[in-house]
């Protein structure tokens, strides 16, 4: 019984900054639109810069206060930074990709941190006159914690009191009812979203901060906070503060709780929890439901058939790739490999996004349930590799099947979470079921069979079934299929009303995207004989949600061009030092300049051309 | 025997009752215009009728087939029609293919993986594209139509299916009158050749009463008259409630 009491406490505890993360990025949400990746980085620079401000001022209560203020404030001016120079170029940019720019920043922020405090895991400070613990029920539980769970409730009114109350609240609270009408009222909109953001990144920052004595601080926290922070939003409602603190205090109780009763299962719980929540209830507990008007926005492009030139630029290509092996056999073709696979899961994802319109935040879950699919039933049945490799796809295209009953249920930012929390669930399984999937180790020695086993051998193989992938994609875009897809995008109330069965149709169409991610992801296993859980990691699903953004959403070919480049750009800047910082100033860079991609580019010139 | 049956038929929004236990019937081949004021309910009721929005109480039959509970792509395929008051179409497609979209639904080739779009049932699609004067902005993207184009594009998707009942919430919102009057002597004629009863809404009411069979008037989500064009324009209650004589 004791022990109950305990662990709800130690959960407690650790809801205060599970709370201030999330009422952050829930009010940032709630007035801008935006969903914030960047909003764990500044939950993790909050935890930094206390660390480093309380080594430079002289211990003390006061001096850890003043390095946690001092902090705070300094992250909010950080988020003030990112607002004024990024997301306010794109606050009318489609959803994903404000979310890749504000990615984007995680990279940037991942590196600089990475830069000025190196690599080691800092230690939080004891925290003068709180460093004690208190026996409660024949358990001993730190001060600190009960400091913790006292200051939470106040943090929740402070908050309640600014929003309910005061001018500027309550302004904030009608921004995130309607833009356009506070807009019209003569309010300072551009403000309002700077100021917003201020407050958003300063509660990031303070959570950091305040979880310091607890977790210390290391380069790994910002993207286990930002997922936690997304459940936590998404179960209490995006934009509800009420909603924010109920569910954080839920979370830190099933962290607490998960532990004891399910141990290899924490991590997968919290978005079991968040999964139900989106579907019974997608709003969240305390939400409003999103208003059921049609959306505005400009219509997608026409989607082409590929005219008499572009098959003239096909032609040669493929020629050329068939033809390489008698040119060179050294480290290009491993390279073109890489390539071949990175282009078939960037198309099976633009097959969601583009003709499904579906945003998919965790398409790396497929091609992760491809590669221990083959993995497991060579490991298991030993199967051969040719077997292996054409059953895995089918592995995943059964987990496309169970999840995408769900997905097709929800819409925009929604969706994208729900597709990120089942790619997570994926992923903690493969993290923690260690028996099984052998944990962090991966599994190693998944050797192509002795007939493909060179080098050339695995580049026809890649090659073959890469090309017969992506071209069946082709032509479904442009059979009776893609046409319902498409139409069901574009106005699903008119493609019900002539009979199609909308999600009938997205539910197949990401099946057939699992099963194709799948594909690239058996060949993946095969072409590095291993694999690991950072293949359905969020990085991996951003990496193809990149490829696809660099080629184009809306264009046909733009996601292999975009893979060719993305794949031959990682190769070589991979090998620096702050790639990362490099490759997300790519990313703002290209979302903020060329919001249609670098396919966008060539369609909009086309476009112009027959136009005039 | 009437073609569609509506009994009881009730949506409640909270506690406002947007559509309040309204029975009417529409014969086979009968052009009947539902009038009534802003927010009498009407667009509520087209859109019970054709799936889009759950009903709370009562029953729509079609030829003795029950409407309400099924999906809108059901409905559509027992042969009802529609048109939106604010058009739907598909912005990324051109005309041709829009109505080609539709001839696909309706001969069930909608699950074809791989043989391309393009070529099937041109002619068809050219036919309908004739009969509603699209024909020449065939390859014209529907996405940068002008309205009234639009709303002629909707009624050719509509007609894709050969249905037996189309029910057109505002077919001329939004339109110069001399294009309403054309739009709505386009749509009955097209009716009366191929015995499609339309049920349809219309604030003109010059319109309404050249073209209607019969009316419906709505008030608050209830019937408060209906009957031939003459006999609902002598109605006192029609007329202090909504055509504004005193």
């Amino acid at each position: 019984m004791s022990i109950i009491l305990l662990q709800s406490l130690t959960g407690l505890a650790s809801a205060a900054s599970l709370f201030l993360v999330a009422v952050g990025l829930s009010i940032i949400f709630g007035v801008t639109r935006v969903v914030n990746f960047a909003h764990g980085s500044f939950y993790m620079l909050g935890a930094y810069l206390a660390w480093w401000l309380h080594q430079w001022l002289a211990a003390g209560a006061l001096g850890f206060w003043v390095s946690v203020v001092v902090a705070a404030v300094t992250v909010g001016l950080v988020g003030v930074l990112v607002e004024y120079l990024i997301l306010r170029r794109i606050y009318k940019a489609p959803e994903l990709f404000q979310l890749l720019a504000t990615f984007g920043v995680v990279l940037v922020i991942q590196d600089a941190v990475l830069w000025v405090w190196g690599p080691e895991d800092r230690l939080g400070p004891q925290v003068p006159g709180l460093d004690g613990a208190v026996l409660i029920a024949g358990h001993y539980l730190p001060s600190y914690d009960l400091f913790l769970i006292a200051i939470t409730p106040l943090l929740l009114l402070a908050l309640w009191w600014l929003f309910q109350r005061t001018r500027w609240g309550i302004l904030v609270r009608a921004a995130t009812q309607d833009r356009e009408m506070v807009a019209a009222l003569g309010v300072n909109q551009t403000r309002l979203f700077t100021a917003v953001f201020f407050l958003g990144s300063l509660l990031a920052g303070l959570g950091g901060a305040l979880q310091l004595p607890k977790g210390g601080a290391d380069t790994l926290l910002d993207i286990n906070i930002i997922a936690t922070a997304f459940v936590i939003v998404v179960i209490g409602g995006l934009g509800s503060i009420l909603g924010a603190f109920l569910a954080a205090v839920l979370v830190g109780q099933l962290n607490a709780f998960g532990i004891l009763v399910f141990p290899t299962l924490t991590l997968a719980l919290m978005f079991l929890v968040m999964a139900s929540v989106l579907i019974l209830r997608p709003q969240g507990l305390l939400g409003k439901p999103e208003s059921a008007a049609p959306p505005t926005g400009p219509p997608a492009p026409r989607l082409r058939l590929p005219s008499r030139l572009s098959l003239m630029l096909w032609l040669p290509l493929l020629t050329g790739l068939v033809a390489l092996p008698w040119f060179t056999q050294g480290y290009v073709l491993v390279l073109m490999v890489d390539i071949f696979i990175a282009a078939l899961f960037a198309a099976s994802l633009h097959f969601l996004l583009g003709p499904g319109g579906m945003i998919s935040f965790g398409h790396a879950a497929y091609f992760g349930l491809g590669a221990y699919g083959a993995a497991l039933l060579v490991k298991y049945l030993s199967l051969p590799m040719l077997p292996a490799l054409l059953l895995a796809p089918w592995i995943a295209g059964l987990g496309a099947l169970l999840f995408g009953w769900f997905c097709v249920r929800l819409r925009g930012v929604y969706l994208a979470m729900l597709t990120l929390a089942f790619a997570q669930i994926i992923w903690s399984v493969a993290m923690q079921w260690y028996p099984v999937t052998g944990g962090d180790d991966g599994i190693l020695g998944l050797w192509p069979a002795p007939w493909a086993a060179d080098r050339i051998s695995y580049y026809y193989l890649s090659l073959t079934l890469c090309a017969l992938g992506i071209y069946s994609l082709r032509r479904m875009m442009f059979a009776p299929f893609g046409y319902a897809l498409r139409g069901s995008r574009d106005s699903a109330r008119r493609a019900e009303a002539i009979g199609i069965a909308v999600r009938h149709h997205q539910w197949a169409a990401f099946t057939i995207a699992g099963v194709c991610a799948g594909l690239a992801g058996s060949l993946y296993v095969y072409s590095k004989g291993s694999v690991f859980p950072d293949v359905m990691a969020i990085p991996n699903s951003v990496d193809a949600l990149i490829m696809v953004l660099l080629g184009g959403v809306q264009t046909v070919s733009g996601p292999l061009l975009g893979a060719a480049v993305f794949t031959w750009l990682h190769d070589e800047l991979s090998r620096l030092d702050y790639w990362r910082f490099l490759l997300g100033l790519s990313l703002i860079g290209l979302v903020v300049l060329f919001p249609h991609g670098l396919g966008g580019i060539a369609e909009q010139w086309r476009s112009r051309r027959i136009s005039s | 025997m009437s073609l569609l049956q509506v009994q009881g038929l009730s949506k409640y929004f909270g506690a406002v009752a947007a559509v309040d236990d309204l029975s009417f019937t529409v014969a086979e081949g009968e052009i009947l215009a539902m009038i009534g004021p802003n927010g009498a309910g009407k667009s509520t009721c087209f859109n019970l009728l054709g799936g889009q929005l759950a009903a709370d109480h009562g029953s729509v039959r079609l030829a003795n087939h029950e409407l309400l509970g099924l999906p809108a792509y059901r409905i559509w395929r027992l042969g009802v029609g529609r048109t939106f008051q604010i058009t739907a179409s598909f912005g990324s497609m051109s005309v041709l293919e829009n109505i080609q979209l539709a001839l696909l639904s309706h001969h069930r080739r909608l699950w074809q993986p791989w043989r391309r779009a393009t070529g099937y049932y041109r002619p068809v699609a050219s036919a309908l594209l004739e009969q509603v004067g699209m024909a020449a902005q065939a390859e014209r993207s529907c996405g940068i139509l002008a309205y009234g184009d639009l709303k002629r594009v909707e009624l050719a998707v509509a007609l894709a299916h050969q249905p037996r009942l189309l029910l057109m919430d505002e077919p001329t919102a939004g339109m110069a009158p001399a294009e309403r009057a054309e739009l709505m002597r386009l749509v009955v004629k097209i009716a009366r050749e191929h015995t499609i009863a339309v049920l349809f809404t219309e604030h003109d009411m010059d319109v309404v009463f050249r073209h209607a069979d019969r009316l419906i008037v709505l008030d608050h989500g209830q019937m408060i008259a209906a009957g031939t064009p003459a006999s609902v324009r002598a109605d006192p209650l029609v007329q202090t409630r909504y055509l504004g004589h005193s």
